[in-house]
Order: structure tokens, then C-alpha cells, then sequence
């Protein structure tokens, strides 16, 4: 029988990519009499509006409409949570790049032009720009939260040693390949409809219709693809496609944006930068008492979905180890700069990496290999109580790493690391080499319990051809054809009788964002409770054909038999037609088990969690600070993986992106609050030639779900961009082995510069 | 306005006659003038690739080229280099071997390829790495990027034996 889940079947778009057939928003071509549509924005981070004269902008050339807070018919709001993010700034300016005023041209070289003719007066304010800045100010966007478990104070205060220390962790943006853009067209009844590249359609359905001051019903979301999405295309489309909508409302013509790149990086969300403080106690083995950790989290000018990316932040302060007694503390910073979003991880990884550079300073305190402390930490059974209460039933992170420390030698390349970084020879060079092993434990399920749901429609046309459709977006990490292959297994038909169509919002309503490593877990089971509903009306049928009991039928290999009968497929579903039996189905999923209290932060947020490992290596020359990555061994749990070269490749491609937010990609904004790395040219993501000399990766053969997902897989989508902290720890190491005084935390991104800033504040002491 | 100048240009070897703009760019002339929207807009700036095409057998990011430059020039973009039912050799082997992921940067990655294997038919990793760092890809980790060009390398140079 030829199966098609667990089978490296390419992308199912990959044909029409690689000709260059495959249509984003801007390929699409355009309706007769298509407006450009251009944004015009705050050139202050935090201003009070005095007056605003557009009468230039109205009479340039090719000019149909400009368009500001007073034009909006509904409520000027895109925010997905709070109803803190004007669609246009009414009043005061919150940062610099906010939404002003739009302009409609006819081309987007005039629709440019013309917003330069705008005069507006201001009135600047004192703006808070940094974590620091907010945090003397005790200006938060949210509440501040604390989960606590045991008695910290009394851990702290008995434990053998103690450390305190303080690290930073840089933002990132998401460098999506395709910017933002979407193409409205209005519709005879007074509708919208929307080609948004969004991950998350409702949103973008459900905005446009509160912006417009219309119901749903009125509004239709539809996208097929991204050109790159990572948390960047789940809150942030809402604004432009919100303007297009205005657009095409007031003059009844369709209407697009696409944010030229500088646009787009000054005006959308990024990872959130944190500041964080620690504070741990410990015995002369390694072993961790408590742990007293503050949070300082940028969350910009509006709370965005920073409520859930901080909780998530909290829930990954343990990462993999059992921390008797804790206390983690999140203030939620309200400063003057773009709303920082949701980044693949959401917060995750600010978190576990708190906890893995708890475990770098408590290693180097006592002069430990750190593996050796991390083993001695690690939950098991008895100690298997995360401090959120939820009992981690499937923990393999430590046969992951023993499997992957032996595989990739950890032991024996890092003694002979440790004995070159003392030898003549590194004295002479000034190259320093570092390595780091760091475990992922990644929580798998929305935080926020009831958006664990999904539907599907699953067609089944009469010639036995399948169209495929689910409230899971395709940003390029194989969603559509993971689904599809889980459907073609159901009908036991040829992947290519399946077919995935667009996501849209009237053909499966009110879904949730494709995010939260969700999209297959979700809809991958939404689609094949559909699948099956329809197999069991076609095991009807062919039963009184077979004259059999259903249950005896098998479907496989694009024929349904029992025993020795034997029908074509395509056969018993025109069979099924003729006997006007239904061919389509709805499906729909929620996740059980999941449970939690988000007022007392304890619970079961976490259907079950996603695990693997990194050993990298680093060589530093300490004259420049500049480095390479010279070899990367990955090993990682994806369960019974649906796809394992869709599942491998965001582990390769995840792992890297993490290694750019941890290294090269900084964010630098000026003391007026201006982003000024807002294009490739400054801002740094890797490149073909940054990737590691030598990097050996693999899916965990013994990977297997606990719970009971979708043909026993997990979710993969953002666990391996946490690997990357052991870039990050290898660096530390190599810089470490340059002092006497070990233990001082790298800040991230370790860019060279920071890491001869480092090096010689280390001489200097 | 600016005064419009008349250009030539052949795309995909057909040839165009346009009047075009003085700070018209070749891309914008490519994707909404002759409705050619392989090459894509990453940056317009030249820095990300996605808009790579072979402008007289030459890689260049047409985001910075003007049209006017391109007058006579004979351009390549990934639809001259094959189609869905006819694939070049880099085509099959950026499917087969999972080169992409969300597909935006792939255009430009494999037009730039296959000016690589032209210049280099037989190129190491390294050079491979080396040759295509004007091009960014945000999903992939280039892993299978660099995999795709190698296989496919590999496949051409086999079939130019047996040709021989």
C-alpha cells in the first residue's frame, strides 16, 4: 500500500515556483482602474498633531482620493486584542513610522509624490524610547505579571551559591522576502473583497468590517500564499488591508497596498527585545534551588498580542529543567516605537534563553562543563512540575541530547577546545574556539485556550477529484501539502488527486491565526475529520456493493476493495453521486486536555511539547571579533514527522534564523526614535555564505507524539529557531576562554562588534 | 512629466518596443509593463536578489537597472529559462530537492544559478555559497539552496557528457 503521510513529498506549489508561476498579491494582475495606494507616516516617535493640511496632496497629479481619520465610516481601530492601534493617527503620534494619512493615485510613484506635499504641524513630547527609559518611568502597557511557585526567598536565601547577573536580548524584524500587500476589490453590495498576505484571515476579515463599519458577512478574506510570513503576517496585515478597504469604500474602485521594503520596516511590529535580570541559587554541583527572574519586555506604543508573548516568555523560563522554587516577574514596557509582535517563538525564546544563560553563569561559576549542569536539572520524573503547575509528561530531552552529544562527539571536541584555547598556538592566532550544547522544550498550543480550533471543507467533486480547504494559511512551511497528504491518505487516492486551494474566510469562518507552530496540528486534523466523514457515507455505498460490512472496506492505492472486490475509487464516487450521496463535509478540531487558568497562571497550556538539541562550534579572532560558525550538529523531535523534508527544512531554515536574530541582525534606532537599519543594506540576515561550514541535522528517529495529533506528528514550525542559543553560549565560551573571569553574559545580537566590546571590557578589568 | 524615450528590448527572446520613463526601472518595466512576474520586488535596492535576471548574460537585480539601460539588451528571467511542463535542469532540482519554501527569493535564485553553473559547470560548496550571496532566502537556511544547485550541476554536467 503506498502511503502518503511520512513521505518527503516536494512543496505543492514547487512546480509553479521554481517557472515563476506562482502568484503573490503583486503578481495578480490587476482590475481595470486599480488605485496605488500610499501611506504616509508620523516623522516623530511621540507628538501631539496640531494641524494637518492636505490640500496639496488632493490637487497633485494623478490623485483620487486621500484619506484620514475622518474618513473612516466604522471604529479607527486594526488592533487584534486591545483597541489600542489607530488605523490613521487622530491626534497624537505614538512612534515614528505611525499611520497618518493614505493617498490613492493611479500610479505608486503619485500616490508617493503627492504625500509630500502634506504640511503637518506637531507638537513633540518627551518620548520613551529603550526598556530602561520605561522601566524609570514604570510606563507598561499591561499589567505586570508574576508567576510564582515554592518559596523563593527561602531557596535563595539557604542555597550554597548564589549569582545575580543582567543580559539583553535584541529584537529582530522578520525580513519577510515578500513585504506587505494586499489588493481590495469592493463588491456590488456595498462588500469588500480582500487579498491579504496575512496569516491570519479572520483578522484581516474581522478588521476591515469593523473598520467599515460592516458585518462579517460583508467581508471576504482570501489569501494563497505569503512570500514568508515567521509572526510577521499574523497582527500586522490588518492596517494595510484596513487602508486598502477605506480605499476602495470611499471610491468604489479596487485598491492596493504593497510597502516598498524601508516602508515596511520602519511602519510593521518586531520580536521583542527584553532586558533580563536573574537571580539563582545553587549547590557546588550545579544543581538549582530557585530562581528569581525579572522580565523587562518592549512591547512598543500599543499592546498588540505582547500580552500572550510575555505569558509565553514566562513559560519557557524553565526551558528543559526543574526549578524547585521560582519567581518570574514580566513588566510590559510601553515605549514610543513601533508595537513590537508576534516573531516565530513568541516569546519563547527570550525566555529559554534566560534560563540557558542561567545555566552558562552557574556553569562557569563552578567551573562545570555546562552540559554537565543541564543534565543535572533536567525534569524527571518526581521533579516533572513546571512552575505553570502542568506536569511534563513527555520529556525526552535528555535522551536527545545524550543521543546527539555521542553522536556528534560532544565530550571529546570540547576537551580538545578547551586545551587548544590554552595552547601556544591560540596565543599566537588570537582565534579562540567555543562549543555549546542547549536543549529546546517548546510548549505546543495557543496560551490563549480557545483559539486551539480548526475547520476544514474537504470537496469531493464526481469524478473523484478532491479540493482541499482549511482555515490554515501557506507561508511557504509546506501547510497545504502536509494537509493534502493527510487527506489523500484517508480516500487512499494519489496526492495528486488532492488538490489545496485558497484560504478564505466564506468558505471556513472565524479561524485562528496559522501560528503557534499550529497550522498542521489544527487544520491537518480538521481536514481529516472531513475526509473521514465522506469516506464513511463512500464505505456505505461500496458495503452494499461488496455486500460487506463497512468496517471490512480498505481504501489504498486509488482502489476501495474487501477481501477480493475491488472498485476504482473514482468508480464508487460516481457511484456515491448517482445515489445522491453528499460528497462534501466540513471538519472541525479542538484540542483537548488543555486547560488554564490565566489569572493564577497555572495549568495545562500546553497540549504536549516539541523538543531538540544543538551542539555548535565557534572560532572568534580576538583582534576583530569577528567569527565563524564552523560546524552545527542538530538533532530534533518532530514526532512521526507528516513530511520530513518539509519538517527538516524548518529545522534548517528555523535554526539559521535564530542564528541571525542571536548575531548579525541588530536593530539600531536613534535617539529620536527613527529606525535606522531599515533595509538589507544595514540590517544583516544571513546569507549562503553565513550558514555553518559543516552543519549534520536530522529528525529524531524515535520521534513520536505521546498525544494523540495527527498521525502521532508535532509541530515544528517555531521549536528549531530556539537552537540557535547554542550559537550564541559557543561564542560566550570562546570570548570566556579569553578571561580569567568567566561568566560575563554576552548581549544579543553578538555582532563583532559587540563581541570586541566584550572582550575588551574583559581586558580592562 | 519627463520625456519618454523609446527602448528596444527582447525578453525571453521576444522583443519589445516601449517608450519608457527616464527613472523607469527594468523591473517594474518587466512585471507591469510586459506582465512577466517571475522576478519579484524584495528591497529595491539590490541587496535581496529576489529580482535577479541575465541582462545580456549578465546577473543583474533589475531593481536598479533602468529601462533605459536595458535598451537593446537581451534579458533572461526564470520563465525563458523554462516552464511548468518544461523545466531547466535547476527547475527540477530546486523542486526535487526542496530549495524553497515560501518561493518568493526562488525566481531570482535560480536565474542567478544558472549564470553560476554557466561561469563555474562544475563549482564546489564553497563556491556555491560564495556565488550566491547576493541573494537572500529568509525560510530555507539555504541548506537545500545549495543542495539543488549541486544536484543539478551534477545532472547537467552528465548530460553534456552523454551529448559529447
Amino acid at each position: 500500500m503506498t502511503r502518503a503521510v511520512h513521505q518527503s513529498t516536494p512543496h505543492d506549489s514547487a512546480s509553479l515556483h521554481v517557472a515563476g508561476s506562482a502568484r503573490y498579491i503583486d503578481d495578480i494582475p490587476e482590475p481595470p482602474g486599480t488605485l496605488h495606494v500610499y501611506v504616509a507616516q508620523s516623522p516623530h516617535a511621540h507628538a501631539k498633531l496640531i494641524t494637518l493640511d492636505l490640500e496639496a496632496v488632493k490637487r497633485a497629479p494623478d490623485v483620487v482620493a486621500v484619506l484620514t481619520a475622518q474618513d473612516i465610516p466604522g471604529t479607527n481601530d486594526c488592533s487584534p486584542v486591545m483597541g489600542d492601534d489607530p488605523v490613521f493617527i487622530s491626534s497624537h503620534a505614538l512612534y515614528c513610522g505611525q499611520s497618518l494619512f493614505a493617498v490613492a493615485a493611479r500610479s505608486r510613484d503619485a500616490a508617493r509624490r503627492a504625500a509630500s506635499l502634506a504640511v503637518a504641524q506637531w507638537e513633540p513630547l518627551p518620548a520613551l524610547l529603550t526598556i530602561e527609559d520605561a522601566m524609570a518611568a514604570e510606563s507598561y502597557v499591561l499589567d505586570t505579571r508574576t508567576l510564582e511557585r515554592g518559596d523563593v526567598d527561602h531557596a535563595l536565601q539557604n542555597a550554597e551559591h548564589t549569582l545575580s547577573e543582567r543580559f539583553h536580548i535584541g529584537g529582530q524584524d522578520h525580513f519577510y522576502l515578500e513585504g506587505q500587500a494586499c489588493l481590495v476589490v469592493p463588491s456590488e453590495d456595498g462588500g469588500v473583497h480582500v487579498r491579504s498576505s496575512t496569516q491570519h484571515p479572520t483578522e484581516v476579515q474581522h478588521t476591515v468590517a469593523k473598520v467599515l463599519g460592516l458585518a462579517d458577512h460583508a467581508v471576504t478574506c482570501e489569501v494563497r500564499r505569503m512570500g514568508g510570513g515567521f509572526g510577521g503576517k499574523e497582527s500586522q496585515p490588518a492596517l494595510f488591508a484596513s487602508i486598502a478597504a477605506l480605499v476602495a469604500h470611499h471610491t468604489g474602485k479596487p485598491a492596493k497596498v504593497r510597502l516598498d521594503r524601508d516602508d515596511d520596516m520602519v511602519m510593521t511590529g518586531k520580536r521583542h527585545d527584553f532586558r533580563v535580570d536573574f537571580t539563582v541559587g545553587f549547590d557546588a554541583s550545579g544543581v538549582i534551588a530557585g530562581v528569581d527572574v525579572v522580565h523587562a519586555v518592549r512591547c512598543g506604543m500599543s499592546a498588540d498580542l505582547s500580552a500572550a508573548i510575555a505569558d509565553r516568555a514566562v513559560f519557557h523560563a524553565d526551558n528543559c529543567y526543574h526549578l524547585p522554587a521560582a519567581r518570574i516577574r514580566s513588566f510590559r514596557c510601553l515605549t514610543h516605537t513601533v508595537s513590537n509582535t508576534a516573531f516565530r517563538g513568541f516569546g519563547g525564546p527570550q525566555g529559554m534563553l534566560g534560563m540557558e544563560q542561567i545555566i552558562a553563569a552557574v556553569a562557569a561559576h563552578l567551573g562545570l562543563d555546562p552540559l554537565e549542569v543541564r543534565r543535572r536539572n533536567f525534569y524527571r520524573p518526581g521533579a516533572d512540575t513546571t512552575p505553570y503547575g502542568m506536569v511534563v509528561e513527555d520529556f525526552v530531552a535528555d535522551q536527545i541530547v545524550d543521543e546527539l552529544a555521542d553522536s556528534a562527539d560532544y565530550s571529546e571536541r570540547r576537551a580538545a577546545i578547551v586545551a587548544y584555547n590554552a595552547s601556544d598556538a591560540a596565543a599566537a592566532t588570537g582565534i579562540r574556539r567555543g562549543i555549546a550544547l542547549t536543549p529546546v522544550k517548546f510548549g505546543i498550543s495557543f496560551t490563549t485556550t480557545h483559539l486551539n480550533q480548526a475547520g476544514a471543507l474537504v470537496q469531493l467533486y464526481s469524478d473523484g477529484s478532491v479540493l482541499l480547504n482549511h482555515g490554515g494559511t501557506e507561508m511557504g512551511q509546506g501547510l497545504h501539502i502536509k494537509v493534502a497528504q493527510v487527506v489523500a491518505e484517508v480516500f487512499g487516492i494519489a496526492l495528486d488527486r488532492v488538490r489545496p486551494s485558497s484560504t478564505r474566510t466564506d468558505k471556513v469562518p472565524n479561524t485562528s491565526a496559522t501560528a503557534a507552530s499550529s497550522g498542521s496540528d489544527l487544520n491537518g486534523m480538521a481536514a481529516l475529520r472531513a475526509a473521514e466523514t465522506i469516506r464513511d457515507r463512500l464505505a456505505v455505498v461500496a458495503a452494499e456493493r461488496f455486500n460487506c460490512a463497512p468496517e471490512d472496506l480498505t481504501f489504498a492505492d486509488g482502489t476501495v476493495s474487501c477481501a477480493d472486490q475491488h472498485l476504482p475509487f473514482d468508480a464508487l464516487v460516481k457511484a456515491a453521486y448517482l445515489a445522491r450521496v453528499s460528497l462534501s463535509a466540513t471538519g472541525f478540531y479542538a484540542t483537548p486536555k488543555i486547560h488554564y487558568d490565566a489569572e493564577r497562571f497555572q495549568g495545562r497550556p500546553f497540549y504536549y511539547f516539541a523538543y531538540g538539541a544543538a551542539i555548535s562550534e565557534v572560532s572568534v579572532d580576538t583582534l576583530t571579533g569577528e567569527y565563524r560558525v564552523d560546524r552545527v550538529d542538530i538533532l530534533h523531535d518532530a514526532g512521526r514527522s507528516l513530511n520530513p523534508a518539509i519538517d527538516l527544512g524548518q529545522v534548517e531554515g528555523g535554526f539559521i534564523q535564530g542564528m541571525g536574530w542571536l548575531t548579525t541582525e541588530e536593530l539600531w534606532w536613534d535617539s529620536a526614535g527613527r529606525l535606522r537599519t531599515h533595509a538589507p543594506s544595514t540590517y544583516k540576515i544571513p546569507t549562503a555564505g553565513d550558514r555553518p561550514r559543516d552543519v549534520r541535522m536530522a529528525l529524531w528517529d524515535q520521534g513520536e507524539n505521546r498525544e494523540d495529533t495527527v498521525h502521532k506528528s508535532k509541530a515544528v514550525g517555531e521549536p528549531p529557531l530556539m537552537l540557535a542559543i547554542s550559537v550564541l553560549q559557543a561564542l560566550q565560551e570562546a570570548i570566556w576562554a579569553e578571561s580569567s573571569q568567566a561568566g560575563m553574559l554576552l548581549d544579543s545580537p553578538a555582532t563583532p562588534e559587540r563581541l570586541l566590546m566584550a572582550l575588551a571590557s574583559q581586558h580592562n578589568e | 512629466m519627463s520625456k519618454k524615450m523609446p527602448i528596444s528590448v527582447t525578453v525571453n527572446g521576444q522583443t519589445h518596443d516601449l517608450l519608457a520613463e527616464p527613472r523607469e526601472l527594468l523591473i517594474y518595466v518587466l512585471r507591469e509593463r510586459l506582465d512577466i512576474t517571475g522576478p519579484h520586488v524584495g528591497c529595491e535596492t539590490s541587496h535581496c536578489g529576489a529580482c535577479t535576471v541575465l541582462m545580456d548574460g549578465k546577473s543583474v537585480k533589475a531593481c536598479t537597472v533602468f529601462a533605459a539601460q536595458a535598451n537593446g539588451a537581451s534579458i533572461t528571467t526564470v520563465e525563458g529559462l523554462g516552464t511548468p511542463d518544461s523545466l531547466h535542469a535547476l527547475q527540477r532540482s530546486f523542486r526535487e530537492h526542496h530549495g524553497l519554501q515560501c518561493g518568493y527569493c526562488t525566481p531570482g535564485m535560480i536565474t542567478r544559478a544558472a549564470k553560476l553553473l554557466e561561469e563555474n559547470p562544475t563549482p564546489t560548496e564553497a563556491e556555491v555559497r560564495f556565488g550566491m550571496a547576493g541573494n537572500l532566502c529568509r525560510c530555507t537556511g539555504y541548506q537545500n539552496i545549495v543542495k539543488s544547485i549541486l544536484a543539478a550541476a551534477d545532472e547537467m554536467n552528465a548530460e553534456q557528457e552523454v551529448a559529447e
